[in-house]
């Protein structure tokens, strides 16, 4: 949007925040030694900005200009008050040698030269140290800058107990002495995956509101796609960071039509596929070979080519069943998942007929480790109803809807009762 | 380099059934743990085991009864100091504490010099 043209500050900072807060942060918690200060010399460059590029016209690198002068006021607050660094300081590392997904960095010394630690930053916020839900709201608020209040929002939480839950963190973080690195080659898969998860779950969570009205917490989802952009941007060559992001692309490309214009959960089956996003389709679709070759496919790669094979097909009935069980069978390898699983006999149930399905769920309920997840029973139900055993249907079907606690799936489910009882 | 300590927690039942042998498994397998932190590069500063609980007393206000402080089915049974550069690698060190009957717990150990 750089064009020489005047900007309006107030939207060019708001823009800022949203693409560059990561940059910014990564590079302040360097000098500042400490998340805490880093964070409020942060805001405080945000709030400069305003008032400076009001006056001053929009700088040719907002970025830089905000990492310039958050880092400045660190490197302050640092001087005024020494004690500080005896406090709990985070731990800063030289830069080591680090796997090959990192580039070089530029040789420092200018103030302009500044390194980008996002992946520091990420990696820190996602260690496994952390609990998951410590990891994901970090990563909100250190990565996407989103605020406390906004977080607890998002996963409707009171905000006290998200505030104490991001507190306790950073102070692990200092006095645990986590340190501010990204980790080796040795370690690297596994705690990318970790970073993935996260990302991952953001996605899901706005995808699918687990409680609540919207079908699709906007927010959320941008931001986890923004996140599996960035992720991809600094490690172009790690084949699950395409994996995510092509998933992510996929799914996301039928956002439009998962829900009708009364705000009515719609099924893969009933969507209109006219309407899907074709540039997001197209953009991930272009991911998905790279993401699959060179070794076994990790579990976002195969999900990605599930979601491809979806994103391809003129309509439910004529999807490639087939091949959609196979790599359901594939991704079971990786990642044995009850979930998993149960997706895999959904498919198998297109591909064979709903009997096949059917003898794939039960044996899934017997397991027991899916008791509380909502969307065994619906796909039993389902099952059920396609092979007009109605009763044994309606009991399942309400078997979820005691379990459903977003209103567009409760409502979707109240119909398919209603339907599977002969008051449609 | 900053100090960690790795508590070990386990199921004392586990040694007492499990004869002199495995005791003595146990033994060969800290002293090989000592010899692995120093190549891990990091230091043991001290450690020790601990006679089992049914020999503690605690001590609360100024009550004083059998028995230790809380009872668990893990119970603390021994630890290392360590020093190690940050958290992962007191972790790696960790990892390799011999714990067979249970696991260890890693804390950093506060800084009250600043």
């Amino acid at each position: 949007m750089n064009t020489g043209r005047r900007q309006d500050p107030a939207a060019a900072v708001a823009d800022a925040h949203r693409r560059e807060w990561a940059f910014v942060l990564a590079a302040t918690a360097r000098v500042a030694g400490d998340i805490d200060l880093a964070e409020e010399c942060v805001q405080d460059a945000y709030v400069a900005a305003l008032d400076a590029w009001s006056r001053q016209g929009v700088p040719r690198n907002p970025g830089a200009w905000l990492t310039t002068t958050a880092r400045r006021r660190a490197i302050d607050a640092r001087r005024r008050d020494r004690t500080l660094r005896g406090k709990l300081p985070l731990l800063v590392e030289p830069d080591p040698p680090v796997a090959g997904s990192a580039p070089p960095q530029p040789p420092s010394g200018e103030d302009d030269v500044i390194p980008d630690d996002r992946l520091r930053l990420v990696f820190t916020c996602c260690h496994p140290a952390l609990a998951r839900e410590a990891q994901v709201a970090l990563t909100l608020r250190l990565v996407c800058g989103l605020t406390t209040t906004e977080i607890a929002q998002a996963f409707l939480v009171a905000e006290p107990t998200m505030a104490a839950r991001v507190t306790r963190a950073k102070k692990k973080i200092s006095a645990a002495r986590i340190a501010y690195r990204v980790p080796g080659a040795a370690e690297l898969p596994d705690r990318l995956d970790a970073v993935l998860t996260v990302v991952h779950l953001l996605y899901t969570t706005g995808h699918m509101a687990p409680a609540g009205t919207d079908v699709v917490r906007a927010d959320l989802v941008e931001r986890a796609l923004d996140l599996a952009r960035m992720l991809h941007s600094l490690m172009p060559d790690e084949r699950e960071v395409r994996g995510l992001l092509a998933l992510l692309l996929l799914t996301d490309a039928r956002r439009a039509t998962r829900a009708d214009g009364d705000g009515r959960l719609l099924l893969l089956a009933e969507q209109d596929r006219s309407r899907w996003d074709r540039a997001a389709i197209a953009e991930g679709m272009a991911m998905v070979p790279g993401a699959l070759r060179g070794g076994r496919p990790g579990r976002f790669a195969v999900q990605a080519a599930i979601a491809a094979l979806h994103a391809e097909a003129p309509s439910y009935d004529e999807t490639d069943w087939r091949q959609i069980v196979q790599l359901y069978d594939t991704l079971l390898t990786v990642w044995t998942s009850p979930v998993v699983a149960l997706n895999r006999a959904v498919a198998l149930a297109m591909a064979e007929g709903p009997a096949a399905g059917l003898v794939q769920i039960e044996e899934l309920e017997q397991d027991g480790r899916l008791a509380d997840y909502r969307y065994l029973p619906a796909a039993k139900a389902d099952l059920l109803r396609r092979l007009g055993r109605r009763e044994e249907a309606a009991r399942d079907y309400r078997t979820a809807l005691a379990l459903a606690e977003n209103a567009a799936e409760r409502d979707f489910l109240a119909r398919r009762i209603a339907e599977v009882c002969g008051h449609a | 380099m900053a100090e960690y300590m790795i508590l070990i927690c386990e199921d004392e039942n586990g040694y007492a059934t499990a004869g002199p042998q495995v005791w003595q498994q146990a033994m060969e397998a800290h002293t090989r743990f000592a010899q692995q932190v120093e190549e891990k590069g990091g230091k043991v500063v001290s450690g020790n085991a601990l006679q089992p609980t049914s020999t503690a007393t605690s001590i609360r206000g100024d009550v004083v009864t059998d028995g230790p402080f809380a009872e668990t089915k893990e119970a603390l049974g021994g630890y290392y100091l360590i020093e190690a550069r940050d958290l992962d690698h007191a972790l790696d060190i960790a990892k390799l504490c011999p714990a067979p009957f249970g696991g260890v717990e890693v804390r950093p150990v506060m800084d009250l010099s600043g």
